[in-house]
C-alpha cells in the first residue's frame, strides 16, 4: 500500500493521529486492509476506544474459559483452505448470534484438550486416498489410537469435506464421525459428506449447528462479539462467483517435441485487480471443456444441443451447461451411481459394492465419465443429464511466481494432460483448457486461493530445501525468485526431477541463472530416463543424505510439491532415512522428528 | 598482431595443467548438458567438440531450455586405415550413443556426432578399447596424420604410411590426462613434462600430410607440414618437405588468406621425425599467440621468409635441407572402383557423398557398410576426399564384395556423376558452430543443377572439382577447387573459380554474396565456352586461367589481389 493514498483520511483525526496511523498501516496488504477496517468496525462496537483491550494476534480465547462458560469450538483440517473457510463462516455466524466460539485448525490443536470441550464441531476434509490432511494427522492419529479418552462429556458435530473422483472420498470425516461416538461423544448434527461443490451441503450443515446452539448454549449474551470481525472480513474479494478476468499474456511450451508430456508456461496479466499473492499460494482457473468432449456427449446420448435445460435456476442450453457448467472429464462415485441405475448394469452396479474397492479405484482413476457413457450407453434426456454430473469446479494450480519478481503478474505450469485410451482421445479439462484452447489476450477466470501452510520462512537467512519434481516444481520457481528479490541470504538447495534432460527440464535456464548469481545455492536433478535405471528425487536425497542431514540440524525447512499418489510418500520415506541413517535414529523416532517438522513448519507439503 | 597480449585461449591451455582444466567436473556436473566455458576449449585437444543444435537453439530458449548440446567426436585415424573390425565398433558407437551416422572427414578421421555429455566417457572408452583413440584430433597439436590411401604402388606406400604413423606417434602429446580422465588412468605422480609442445602447446591447430605423386589427394599444398614422397628406382629414398600451406582465412579481413604450402627442400627419409619435430618447435616458439586469426605456421613463414624459417629448421634439427627433388602431381580427387596393386591384391574405391555414412531412403550405406565389413576381414581406408577403400581384397573375393555392393545398392555407379565424384562440402548446420551458410545438407542438390548445367553443355562426363564450406575456415579444402563456395550467410556464398585440378594452385575470388540463382547464372557461360574452346584435355580451372577470366593466384599473399585491384 502506498502512504501517498493514505494521506487523505477524514479530517475527524488531528494531525498526529493521520501521522500514527499512515505510519502504521504502510506495506499492509489489501487483505490485511480489509481486516484492519472490520477490526476497527469491531472496536467502534464496542464503545471502546482503546484497542490495549484486544489483541488481536492472541489466540481467540483462553484454553481454562471455555470449561467455565458454556461455548463453541470450531476445529478445521484443511488442504486446500476449503475447510478453513467453512469453518470461518461457521464461527462468524456463532459470534454474531452472541456466542463465544473458539476456532483452531488442528495444526495447533492439542488433541488431548477433548476432554475438555463441551461442544465441538469439526470441519475435516480427506486427502488422496482417504488421508487426513497434512497438519491434521497428529490429530487424527491421537483420536483413531488407544489413547484417545473417553469423551461422554462432549458433544459434536462433524462436516466432511471430499472429492468424490477418489474413491475413499470424506474417508477422514467418516473415520472421525465414528470414532468420536465410539468414545462416547454425542452426534448432535449429523454428519454431511461434501463433494468439490461444497458450498450448499457445507452451508445447510453450518445452519443445522447454529440452529441447535441455543438449546445446547443457553441464550447467547447480548452483545455480538469482537471476534467475528476479522474471518469475515478477510474473504477474498475474488472468488469462484465472482473470479478475475486475467488476461492471458504468455502460453509458451517449456518442454520439447520430444519430451513425455506438452508442459506450458502461462503469463496471466492481474493488472488493476489489487490481487496479492505470496509465494506457496495456488491460483484458481475456471475453465471450460473441450468443445471436442462436448461434441461426443451429443453425439453418443444422441441428444440436441441447443434445448434448453436448467441449472441452479438458470436456464442455458445444453451445450453452454455442458461447456461450463458441468464437470465432464473427472469420473466420481456419484455418477457412476446414476449412471449405474440408469444402465441397469450389473457389472457397473456391482464396482459400487463394498468389496470392490480397489476396482473401484482403478475404474475412476483410469477412466473419464465418457468412457462410462460410450461403453454404457442410455437413454437419457438433457434435463436428467444435467443432474447425474457435478458442477464444473475451479482448478487449482500452485502458483509459480513471485508477485515481487513479476508486478502484476501471476504464472502457472501447467502439463497439458491428453492420451488416448480405450479407442478415443482423453482430456485435462483445465490443462488443455490452458494448453489449447487460449492465446495471448484472451482472458481466463481466476481466483488466489491462500496457502498459508506452504510459505517461506519470514526468516531470510534460513536454509530451505525444495523438492518438486514436473511441475510441482512451480511454487518453488516463486521462492527461488521471491527471495531473490528480497536479497535474502538464507541457503537454498532444490530436487528436481523429470524424464529427460534434454527434454523436460522445466525452467532450466533460469535455474542456472540462479545458480549463477546465487539466489538458489544447489540443484540436484534426477532424470528418470536419462540411463539405464529409473532414478528418481528420493534417489538423490539419500545420495546425499550426509549433507541434507546436516541442513536439517540447522533447522533447514523441507518443502514437497507435487504428485501425491507416490512421490509425496517415497519422498517422505526418504526423509526418514535419511535420518536413520545420518543421525542414527531408530525408524520410529525418525518418523516422530518428521511429525515434529510437520508441527512446526519445517516441513511442508503442497501435494496433489 | 593488433595488441601483444596473449590471445584467450593461450590464458585456457596455460592453466590447464596440460589439458586437464576442470573437464571431470565439467562431465559431472548435472544440471547442464555442456561443459564449463574454458574447458570446450580443452575438449579439442581430447578430440570432442561441444555443438548444440543450431536450427533449434532460438526455439528452446523461449522454452527455458539450455540450447541442445551434444558432442562431435573425432578419432585419430592415422593414414586413414583401420581394420574391419574397428569399423564395426565405430559402427555400433555410432547407433548407440550418436546420430546413427559417421563421417569420414577431410583428414581420414572419423566423426560421430549428437553424442550426449553423459554419454562421452563411455563413447571414448569403448573406442580406446579397439586400439584406436580421439586425443588430438583437434586443438593445437599435430591433428590427425595423412597418407595416401591408394596403394597402386603397395610397397611405396606401406613405407610411406609407416613413416606417417611414426610420425603421429612423435607429434602425440605427452599429456597423461586423456587417460585420467576417459579410461579412469592412474594418477601418476610423475613430473610430467611436454617434451615438444611445452605446457602451451602450439598457437594453432597444426595439419601434416604424406604425398606419394602423382595423386596430391591429400591435398599436400593445403597442410602445414607436407611430405612429398620421392621414389627413384620403385624405391622410396626421401621427401620434398613442404611448410606453410593452411585455408582458413576470415571474410572481409584480407590479412588473413588460404596460402599453398612452399617446398622447402628435400630429405632422407630417416631425417622426418627430427626435421618435422624442428618445424613444429620452431613454430610453437615464433608463431603469434596474441591474435588467433595470424597464429597458423603460413603467417610465420611470411612473416620472417623461409629462408629464415628453413635456417632456424637445419640448425633445430641438424639436418641440412637440400634442393627439393622433381615430382609432378595430376589430380587431388580420388580413382574410384576396383584397382589391382602390384601384389594382385585389389581395392574398391567407394563414393561417400560429404564423407556421410548413415541409413538414407533408398541409400543403405552405413548397413551396406556394416556387412561388408562383417564379410570382409580386411582394412578399409579412409580417404582425404571422405571417401572409403574396400582395402586389400583377394581376387576370388572381389564376387562377394560385387554382391553386397549390388544388394546394398551403393556402388558408385549406382550413385554418382564425375562432377559428384569430385565434390565435397564441410558439416556445417545445424551443428557446427561457425557455420554461416549450409554446406553438406545443400551441396548435393546444387550439384544437382550444376550436372543439369554441364549436361546442357555436353560435359557430363568430365570430372570437375567443387567443394563448398559454409564458413571461410576452409574445412573441405575449398580454396583448392576449380569451383569453390564458401558461405557468407544462409543462401549465400562467394564463388571462387581457377585453382588447378591437382591442387597446386588457388582459386581466386570471382563473385561474392550470391545466391544459387546467381551462381548458375555465373557458370552458365564459363560452361558453354568451356566447352566450345577447351584444348585437349584441358582441365576446366586451368581453362578459366588461360582465358584470363581469373588470375592464376599461387601465392597466398595475392589471394585477394583481383578483389582488391
Amino acid at each position: 500500500m502506498n502512504p501517498s493514498s493514505a494521506q487523505t483520511l477524514p479530517t475527524v483525526l488531528d494531525p498526529e493521529q493521520t501521522a500514527r496511523i499512515v505510519t502504521a498501516i504502510d506495506g499492509l496488504t489489501p487483505e490485511q486492509l480489509h481486516w484492519l477496517s472490520g477490526y476497527a468496525a469491531g472496536l467502534a462496537a464496542r464503545d471502546t476506544g482503546s484497542a490495549a483491550l484486544l489483541d488481536p494476534s492472541a489466540p481467540i480465547d483462553k484454553g481454562q474459559t471455555s470449561s467455565q462458560v458454556p461455548s463453541l469450538t470450531v476445529l478445521y483440517g484443511s488442504q486446500t483452505g476449503n475447510g478453513k473457510r467453512v469453518a470461518e463462516e461457521l464461527a462468524a455466524g456463532a459470534r454474531q448470534k452472541g456466542y463465544e466460539v473458539r476456532l483452531r485448525s488442528l495444526a495447533d490443536y492439542r488433541p488431548a484438550q477433548l476432554r475438555k470441550e463441551t461442544l465441538v464441531s469439526l470441519v475435516i476434509s480427506t486427502h488422496g486416498e482417504g488421508d487426513p490432511p497434512d497438519d491434521a494427522e497428529p490429530f487424527h492419529e491421537y483420536l483413531m489410537s488407544d489413547k484417545a479418552p473417553s469423551l461422554a462429556q462432549l458433544k459434536f458435530s462433524v462436516l466432511a469435506l471430499g472429492d468424490s473422483s477418489y474413491v475413499n472420498f470424506c474417508e477422514t470425516g467418516r473415520e472421525l464421525d465414528r470414532r468420536l461416538s465410539e468414545l462416547g461423544a454425542e452426534r448432535v448434527v449429523s454428519m454431511v459428506e461434501c463433494d468439490v461443490d461444497f458450498a450448499t451441503p457445507a452451508a445447510g450443515w453450518s445452519q443445522s449447528v447454529l440452529a441447535g446452539l441455543p438449546e445446547l448454549l443457553g441464550k447467547a449474551s447480548a452483545q455480538p462479539q469482537l471476534h467475528a470481525v476479522p474471518s469475515v472480513a478477510s474473504a477474498e474479494v475474488y472468488d469462484e462467483h465472482r473470479p478475475f478476468e486475467a488476461e492471458v499474456l504468455t502460453n509458451q511450451p517449456i518442454t520439447t517435441s520430444a519430451a513425455g508430456r506438452d508442459v506450458r508456461h502461462i503469463e496471466l496479466s492481474i493488472e488493476g485487480s489489487g490481487i496479492r499473492y505470496e509465494p506457496g499460494d495456488s491460483l484458481a482457473v475456471l475453465v471450460s471443456n473441450p468443445p471436442a468432449l462436448v461434441a461426443e456427449f451429443l453425439e453418443v446420448l444422441d441428444l440436441d444441443g441447443d434445448q434448453a435445460v436448467e441449472i441452479d435456476g438458470d436456464t442455458v442450453t445444453l451445450v453452454e451447461a455442458l461447456s461450463d457448467k458441468l464437470e465432464i472429464t473427472a469420473l466420481n462415485q456419484g455418477f457412476l451411481k446414476i449412471w449405474a441405475t440408469l444402465a441397469a448394469d450389473p457389472a457397473l452396479g456391482q464396482l459400487l459394492e463394498q468389496d470392490s474397492r480397489q476396482a473401484l479405484r482403478d475404474t475412476i482413476e483410469t477412466h473419464q465419465i465418457i468412457d462410462v457413457v460410450r461403453r454404457h450407453p442410455v437413454k437419457i434426456d438433457a434435463q436428467a443429464l444435467v443432474a447425474a454430473l457435478r458442477p464444473l469446479t475451479a482448478r487449482s494450480y500452485s502458483i509459480a511466481s513471485s508477485l515481487e519478481a513479476n508486478p502484476d503478474e501471476v504464472h502457472l505450469t501447467v502439463a497439458a494432460i491428453r492420451y488416448r485410451a480405450f479407442g478415443r482421445e482423453h482430456w485435462g479439462a483445465a490443462s488443455t483448457h490452458l494448453a489449447d484452447r487460449v492465446t495471448a489476450g484472451d482472458r481466463v477466470r481466476v481466483y488466489v486461493e491462500k496457502n498459508p501452510r506452504f510459505r517461506l520462512p519470514e526468516d531470510d537467512t534460513a536454509p530451505i530445501v525444495m523438492i518438486g519434481p514436473g511441475t510441482g516444481v512451480a511454487p518453488f520457481r516463486a521462492f527461488v525468485e521471491e527471495r531473490a528479490e528480497r536479497g535474502a541470504g538464507g541457503d537454498s538447495w532444490l530436487f528436481f526431477g523429470n524424464r529427460e534432460l534434454r527434454n523436460d527440464f522445466l525452467y532450466q535456464l533460469e535455474w542456472r541463472r540462479h545458480l549463477r548469481d546465487g539466489s538458489l545455492g544447489r540443484l540436484d536433478v534426477a532424470f528418470s530416463r536419462d540411463q539405464a535405471e529409473k532414478i528418481y528425487v528420493q534417489h538423490r536425497i539419500a545420495e546425499r543424505g550426509a549433507d541434507l542431514y546436516e541442513w536439517l540440524e540447522r533447522g533447514a525447512r523441507v518443502y514437497v510439491c507435487g504428485d501425491a499418489k507416490r512421490m509425496a510418500g517415497d519422498v517422505h520415506d526418504a526423509l526418514r532415512e535419511v535420518l536413520v541413517t545420518h543421525g542414527r535414529l531408530e525408524p520410529a523416532a525418525a518418523e516422530a522428528r518428521l511429525k515434529a517438522m510437520r508441527r512446526s513448519g519445517h516441513y511442508q507439503r503442497d501435494v496433489y | 598482431m593488433a595488441d601483444s597480449a596473449p590471445s584467450d585461449v593461450e590464458r585456457i591451455k596455460s592453466a590447464s595443467r596440460r589439458l586437464r582444466g576442470s573437464l571431470v567436473e565439467s562431465l559431472a556436473n548435472p544440471v547442464t548438458g555442456a561443459l564449463a566455458e574454458d574447458d570446450t576449449q580443452l575438449s579439442k585437444f581430447h578430440g570432442i567438440y561441444q555443438q548444440d543444435d543450431r536450427d533449434v537453439r532460438a526455439d528452446r530458449q523461449r522454452r527455458r531450455l539450455e540450447p541442445d548440446y551434444s558432442f562431435m567426436i573425432r578419432a585419430r585415424v592415422p593414414g586413414g586405415v583401420l581394420d574391419t573390425a574397428q569399423w564395426l565398433n565405430m559402427d555400433a558407437i555410432a547407433n548407440r550413443y550418436a546420430n546413427h551416422s559417421i563421417r569420414i572427414t577431410t583428414r581420414q578421421a572419423l566423426q560421430l556426432h549428437g553424442v550426449l555429455k553423459r554419454n562421452l566417457k563411455q563413447s571414448i572408452a569403448d573406442i580406446n578399447a579397439q586400439m584406436m583413440d580421439t586425443l588430438a584430433a583437434c586443438g593445437d597439436v599435430n591433428r590427425n596424420v595423412m597418407s595416401p590411401p591408394l596403394p597402386a604402388l603397395s610397397a611405396v606406400h606401406l613405407a610411406v604410411l609407416a613413416d606417417a604413423r611414426a610420425l603421429s606417434e612423435h607429434l602425440t602429446p605427452a599429456t597423461r590426462a586423456y587417460h585420467e580422465i576417459w579410461l579412469d588412468g592412474k594418477k601418476l605422480d610423475l613430473d610430467e613434462v611436454e617434451p615438444i609442445y611445452g605446457e602451451n602447446y602450439l598457437p594453432r591447430k597444426f595439419k601434416t600430410a604424406f604425398a606419394v605423386p602423382p595423386q596430391n589427394d591429400v591435398d599436400v599444398f593445403a597442410q602445414d607440414l607436407g611430405f612429398i614422397a620421392i621414389v627413384e628406382a620403385g624405391e622410396l629414398t626421401g621427401y620434398n618437405v613442404t611448410v606453410g600451406g593452411g585455408m582458413g582465412m576470415s571474410h572481409g579481413e584480407t590479412r588473413t588468406y588460404p596460402r599453398l604450402a612452399d617446398v622447402m627442400g628435400f630429405i632422407e627419409r630417416d631425417d622426418v621425425l627430427p626435421v618435422a619435430e624442428a618445424v613444429v618447435t620452431t613454430q610453437r616458439d615464433y608463431g603469434d599467440r596474441t591474435d588467433r586469426k595470424h597464429a597458423r605456421l603460413k603467417y610465420t613463414i611470411d612473416d620472417r621468409g623461409l629462408d629464415w624459417f628453413r635456417g632456424e629448421v637445419e640448425a633445430r634439427s641438424g639436418v641440412t635441407i637440400a634442393e627439393p627433388r622433381k615430382f609432378r602431381f595430376t589430380g587431388n580427387g580420388d580413382v574410384y572402383g576396383w584397382q589391382c596393386d602390384e601384389r594382385d591384391t585389389w581395392h574398391y574405391t567407394l563414393f561417400v557423398q560429404n564423407g556421410r555414412v548413415a541409413d538414407f531412403e533408398n541409400l543403405p550405406l552405413m548397413s551396406g557398410l556394416r556387412e561388408l565389413a562383417k564379410a570382409h576381414r580386411g582394412h578399409f581406408r579412409l580417404t582425404p576426399n571422405q571417401n572409403l577403400v574396400i582395402s586389400d581384397v583377394a581376387a576370388a573375393d572381389k564376387p562377394a564384395i560385387d554382391a553386397l555392393l549390388d544388394r546394398y545398392g551403393i556402388a558408385n555407379d549406382k550413385q554418382a556423376s564425375p562432377l559428384r565424384l569430385h565434390s565435397m562440402a564441410c558439416v556445417a548446420l545445424p551443428t557446427c558452430g561457425l557455420a554461416m551458410a549450409e554446406s553438406e545438407r545443400y551441396l548435393p542438390s546444387l550439384i544437382d543443377r550444376i550436372d543439369e548445367e554441364m549436361a546442357a553443355q555436353g560435359l557430363s562426363e568430365e570430372p570437375v572439382t567443387v567443394r563448398m564450406t559454409g564458413c571461410p575456415n576452409g574445412c573441405a579444402r575449398p580454396y583448392i577447387a576449380e569451383i569453390g563456395l564458401v558461405g557468407k550467410g544462409p543462401g549465400r556464398y562467394n564463388l571462387y573459380l581457377g585453382a588447378g585440378f591437382a591442387g597446386d594452385r588457388l582459386n581466386s575470388p570471382y563473385r561474392e554474396n550470391i545466391d544459387e540463382q546467381e551462381i548458375l547464372a555465373a557458370l552458365r557461360p564459363l560452361l558453354r565456352s568451356y566447352a566450345e574452346k577447351r584444348q585437349s584435355g584441358e582441365r576446366f580451372g586451368d581453362f578459366l586461367v588461360r582465358e584470363a577470366i581469373v588470375p592464376a593466384v599461387r601465392r597466398g599473399r595475392d589471394f585477394h589481389a583481383a578483389t582488391d585491384g
